[in-house]
């Protein structure tokens, strides 16, 4: 049932067209459509992924094409992210600091605020502020290259559009999300502090020094390269999104919903496995 | 496969293209010869624009064959393909300049991604294009910032950038005013002089038709109404063919 359900939803997030509960029941047809969409996205994606492998495992390398997805996709996502990370850090201040002085746990304080940034808040936060960001600007911009036909301009000049824009892409957000990672988990614990140090004050030369005394390599390593998968999902989907786009203008606006919508829900989705699987292999 | 003197540079045969239940293109067959420019008429929705996508490869054809210089582009793997696309330069309907691209870097585009050529020379190789289309004072500005004849001329010159052996033209006068687009006939017309290239030209300029093409056809319904010079076309009896003149004129 929660399956069929899933693939219902997915089904209507994939087509652009979410139909009503009430039309569902009614219309049979409408499901089957969604559920030949839902599994021809999933086949076309495949087929997308083996070409991008192919594009990316080939000379030449779009190198100074790299460099610039890095910069469009690791600077200019920094301040956002810092920001998401500052504000996570300050709100699990607040919210914790009362919980723990209710068991009266106030001095494990910085341990919480430091493992919960460190090991959850910090990556996926992360991962949800650049599938927004990210997500709908490569989404928006491969969507209107296709539609006014300048990826077809670039296939037609013998230059292989998944080399020079896709690969570029996601080889830029998988590099660059363990970086921005570290940047938000910064803030997060910095600003943590200021939040903590402000009700009760607390030396940042103590915060650290509780917080961080339990932290070992498999606290922090492997939250900071999941979110390696968490770039490749978000640059694999917006990518496929932008260079399916039909429609016009009206098709860019889908193709960057959508992709905000299916990396946010796909990072969510691969955060449960890896985290099982971080548990596995670290616990 | 080889090259043979008597094969053509394009030969289309049988081609047949859908989208979903709209059948496009029904059984075409044409050739173009070397040096040869031919125009291909229609209706909006005949499906000229697919039939130029099919011959450079972008789409795939439901059934029949696209061979450029004897070589069948369906069957060819993508670097092949590649290879073969390095000879035709292909302008589209609204020039596709890439956007976050300079007018100098769109026309040096290929020639970076395609050659070994430094980039000095390439630099010099894009403003002799640009100059050669009369755009050579716009090298800085960016797409946004031209208008649809600029564009045009600079997704031509973009195109010729391979210096290649066939040229097709998506629309190249469509949504330009008469002088514009008169000078865009003038151009294709001095390439065809100067360069003597094999160029198939998708238009409904009737009058453009008239001074640069060797020969024409006309798409009706997905099938060629008519095959011939544009003589042979005043000269039809063909109902379609004699509304379609006089409406174009």
């Amino acid at each position: 049932m929660w399956l069929y359900v899933g693939i219902v939803i997915f089904g209507g997030a994939v087509s652009g067209a979410w139909p009503g509960f009430g039309q569902l029941t009614k219309e049979a047809g409408l499901v089957k459509n969604l559920l030949v969409r839902f599994f021809e996205w999933f086949g076309d994606l495949g087929v997308f992924c083996w070409r991008l492998a192919r594009s990316a495992l080939t000379p030449p390398y779009e190198i100074r094409e790299l460099i610039r997805q890095l910069d469009a996709i690791g600077a200019m996502s920094l301040p956002l992210v810092a920001l998401a990370g500052a504000a996570t850090g300050v709100v699990l201040s607040l919210e914790t600091s009362n919980s723990l002085a209710r068991f009266g746990a106030k001095s494990m304080l910085p341990e919480v605020i430091v493992f919960s940034i460190i090991k959850e808040s910090g990556p996926v936060i992360t991962g949800l502020v650049v599938s927004g960001r990210v997500g709908a600007g490569i989404g928006a911009e491969l969507g209107s290259m296709k539609v006014t036909e300048q990826i077809d301009a670039m296939d037609a000049s013998a230059v292989d559009p998944y080399r020079y824009l896709a690969v570029t892409r996601v080889l830029a957000c998988i590099l660059m999300m363990p970086l921005l990672t570290l940047a938000a988990d910064f803030c997060g614990i910095f600003m943590g502090w200021i939040a903590t140090t402000l009700s009760h004050s607390v030396s940042l030369r103590y915060f650290l020094n509780h917080g961080l005394q339990e932290v070992g390599f498999s606290d922090f390593i492997p939250p900071v390269l999941k979110t390696t998968v968490f770039g490749a999902i978000i640059g694999i989907v917006a990518c496929f999104q932008g260079m399916r786009t039909t429609g016009g203008t009206e098709g860019v606006g889908r193709s960057a919903t959508s992709s905000v919508v299916l990396s946010s829900l796909f990072v969510i989705l691969a955060d449960v496995i890896l985290v099982k699987l971080i548990l596995m292999f670290f616990p | 496969m080889r090259n043979d003197s008597t094969q053509s540079t394009i030969e289309v045969g049988a081609l047949k293209k859908s989208f979903g239940a709209q059948r496009v293109l029904n059984g075409i067959d044409f050739q173009v010869e070397q040096a040869e420019t031919l125009a291909v008429l229609g209706k909006s929705g005949a499906g000229k624009s697919v039939l130029l996508k099919l011959i450079i490869g972008l789409q795939q054809p439901d059934s029949g064959s696209v061979k450029i210089q004897g070589e069948e582009i369906a069957a060819l793997k993508p670097d092949q393909l590649s290879e073969v696309r390095k000879k035709i330069g292909y302008l589209f309907q609204n020039g596709a300049l890439y956007d976050s691209l300079s007018v100098e870097d769109n026309v040096a585009f290929p020639l970076s991604h395609n050659t070994k050529m430094p980039a000095a020379e390439r630099k010099e190789k894009a403003k002799e294009l640009l100059a050669s289309v009369g755009m050579e004072r716009d090298l800085n500005k960016m797409p946004s910032e031209l208008s649809g004849g600029m564009q045009k001329r600079v997704g031509l010159a973009r195109a010729l950038a391979l210096d290649p052996e066939i040229l097709l033209f998506d629309e190249p006068t469509a949504g330009l005013d008469p002088i514009t687009a008169d000078e865009i006939g003038e151009l294709i017309i001095g390439l065809k002089k100067q360069r003597k290239m094999t160029a198939v030209v998708v238009t409904h300029d009737i009058h453009g038709v008239k001074k640069f093409a060797d020969r024409l056809v006309l798409l009706q319904d997905g099938e060629i109404a008519l095959e011939g010079t544009f003589a042979d076309m005043q000269k039809s009896k063909k109902e379609f063919v004699v509304r379609f003149l006089k409406d174009a004129c």
